[in-house]
């Protein structure tokens, strides 16, 4: 069976949801590059969760509400999302910009979430250490830059026709709005990661050229109960790069938290 | 129509094999690039070159603002203003720029600009732009707020020059308790004149017709074919909110070299202008329209337009499209004549110092436009409207 879409209104904007898979419920949250597909690493966590992926605000084929400013804006949009399916508590997954987010909701409250997992999560800024430019390089460089195995880049398509050219601006736009300044971090972020009290798990490529590995011990040093795994030979997107090791470690971080 | 100089100020002792390492001249050539030492003569030498427009019975002298860059060395065009304002007599000066979305404080414009206007008396003319897209990596100014921020800080300055001060402003981008400038503009009937330079946007033209502003509206450097279609529009905006565009509110920025012959125009020019072309002006897509600096609607056109920047361009491109007048002073005359009466603008722009061009060239240029070239347009045109009244 394949998963259900539904257009979920949520404070007033209309949010497009991808669900799928019967357990405790596992919200996923995107990167940058949005949430317009059903993966493969989707397909394996909705056989042991109740996996939801909803696109965020001003992505895809979810509405831009004019409250849209930052990424404050969409933790709490994040926060009202599971009091709308009315969930007790969730395993929160985010990934690059979704990490960001994850990381700002965890901050304000874990009353309903469970666990954390942080996969190359955006979000805070560690002197000396320099990030990719993800504004400045061409569409090909990027694709290039964000895995580490080039085959996989050489086979990730183009936009097939305008639609999905439209969804690239869009998410790239939103993306702009939200992290162009200061450079995909909350300056403020890094002095209340201690406030997270829920068992956290930091996955970082080895070779993420966009935001590089010493981002994970920095992430790991602010957040009181996290522990950091680094995926070798691996870019910016282990879910997409290493899916296999990616599903079993956050099921298996899952399993031994409960 | 009146006649102005406008200037870029480049670097024209630009190593131009940068090429072989960067990709730009912008934001990420090393300002190593630069050497103070030629910078200052430049500088020295383009300012005499405004103020020789000024003796050579110009209308007025423009700058602009561009930042960390090879193509345009002005990225405070208020110094410049400042430098022209005294040594000149008659000129108008314009500064075109300010990039006003790239400002922490829009009230440090109102006040440099309401400056300028005191010194100079009133011969002062304001430019109001958003900036290409480049400035916002060289600003790390957000170009998703670029629009928001604009109009905001336009709302402010037109108040602050207009209104009594003090007063409070409470916008989204900006917030003050207390606007209240001093000096007040010279120009207060009911402001200076305000002109929005553009290289071609259906909301820019809806934006500047409206009968609230009926501001000039500039088309920068594009083919004289978009200047007819954008001009046209701006005078069916007018219409269809009641009046009558003017001459006055519709002008046109075009590089231009004129030499003794066609044939000794295009030799001189031709290595000058294909530097500024491919040289100066070279920039990846990325650098130039950064997400949010276009709607979404016009990115999806610029994304299927078979676009030709980082292509290589030749003179007899930018001539065959009319984005650069080049000849003789006969073909320079009936060239902007017919243009002119075609499509009706009163503010003509040249820049007659492009790229590499020499001093000694620059000069030439500059006083064959001069003597041989503006004497004429401004009877033929000055004739055709006494005659339409």
């Amino acid at each position: 069976m394949s998963h259900r879409e539904t257009m979920e209104t949520i404070n007033g904007c209309r949010t497009r949801v991808m669900r799928k898979g019967r357990g405790e419920p596992l919200l996923f949250l995107h990167g940058a590059a949005g949430a317009s597909a059903w993966l493969p690493f989707m397909e394996t966590l909705s056989e042991k969760y109740d996996l939801i992926v909803p696109e965020h605000p001003g992505f895809g084929g979810s509405d831009t509400p004019d409250w849209l400013d930052n990424i404050g804006d969409l933790a709490y949009f994040y926060l009202d999302l599971i009091d709308h399916f009315d969930m007790a508590q969730v395993h929160l997954v985010g990934t690059s910009l979704g990490g960001w987010i994850a990381a700002e909701m965890a901050t304000r409250s874990c009353s309903r979430i469970n666990t954390l997992t942080l996969v190359a999560p955006a979000g805070i800024h560690v002197k000396g250490v320099e990030k990719g430019d993800m504004f400045m390089w061409s569409p090909e460089e990027t694709t290039r830059n964000l895995f580490h195995n080039q085959e996989i880049a050489a086979s990730v398509p183009e936009p097939a026709d305008e639609e999905e050219l439209k969804v690239v601006l869009k998410n790239k736009l939103m993306t702009a709005k939200l992290g162009w300044n200061p450079r995909m971090h909350n300056p403020d972020l890094r002095k209340w990661l201690h406030r997270i009290n829920v068992p956290t798990l930091i996955i970082w490529g080895d070779d993420d050229k966009l935001l590089p590995p010493a981002y994970g011990p920095a992430y790991r040093d602010l957040i009181p109960n996290s522990r950091l795994e680094v995926f070798s030979e691996c870019g910016h997107l282990p879910h997409v790069e290493k899916a296999g090791e990616f599903t079993a470690r956050v099921s298996q971080f899952i399993e031994g938290a409960a | 129509m009146k006649f102005y100089m406008m200037h870029l100020m480049p670097y024209a002792d630009l190593d131009l094999d940068y090429d072989k390492k960067y990709n730009s001249a912008w934001i990420t050539l090393p300002n190593s690039y630069y050497d103070p030492k030629k910078g200052a003569k430049l500088y020295n030498r383009y300012l005499d070159e405004l103020e020789y427009a000024d003796q050579l019975g110009f209308d007025g002298i423009c700058v602009n603002e561009h930042h960390q860059n090879a193509y345009g060395l002005m990225p405070q065009p208020g110094v410049m203003a400042g430098a022209l304002a005294r040594r000149t007599k008659k000129v108008k000066i314009a500064i075109l720029g300010r990039a006003l979305p790239l400002l922490n404080n829009p009230v440090t414009v109102a006040e440099e600009f309401a400056m300028v206007d005191n010194i100079t008396e009133g011969r002062f003319i304001a430019g109001f732009v958003r900036g290409i897209g480049a400035e916002y990596h060289a600003w790390s100014v957000n170009p998703a707020n670029s629009h928001d921020r604009f109009h905001e800080a336009h709302d402010l300055i037109i108040r602050a020059w207009t209104e009594t001060g003090p007063f409070k402003f409470e916008g989204k981008h900006y917030q003050f308790e207390y606007v209240n400038l001093w000096p007040r503009p010279y120009q207060n009937d009911p402001h200076p004149p305000v002109w929005i330079p553009s290289q071609g946007s259906s909301e820019t033209i809806d934006w500047a017709s409206h009968p609230d502003r009926k501001y000039t509206y500039l088309q920068t450097f594009t083919p004289v074919a978009m200047l007819a279609k954008y001009m046209k529009m701006y005078k069916e905006k007018a219409e269809e909110q009641g009046y009558e565009a003017t001459e006055d509110q519709l002008g046109w920025s075009v590089p231009l070299y004129v030499a003794e012959t066609d044939e000794i125009a295009r030799r001189e020019a031709r290595e000058h202008i294909e530097n500024f072309l491919n040289k100066f002006l070279r920039m990846p897509k990325e650098m130039l329209l950064p997400p949010g600096y276009l709607s979404l609607k016009s990115m999806m056109g610029v994304m299927k337009a078979k676009s030709s920047i980082g292509m290589k361009q030749t003179i007899d491109d930018v001539i065959d499209k009319g984005m650069f007048i080049c000849g003789s002073p006969e073909t320079v005359r009936s060239k902007l004549e017919e243009y002119q009466k075609e499509i009706g603008f009163g503010h003509l722009l040249t820049l007659l110092q492009f790229g590499t061009l020499p001093a000694e060239l620059t000069r030439k240029n500059m006083e064959i436009y001069a003597n041989e070239v503006m004497p004429y347009l401004r009877d033929k045109t000055g004739s055709a409207k006494a005659a339409a009244e």
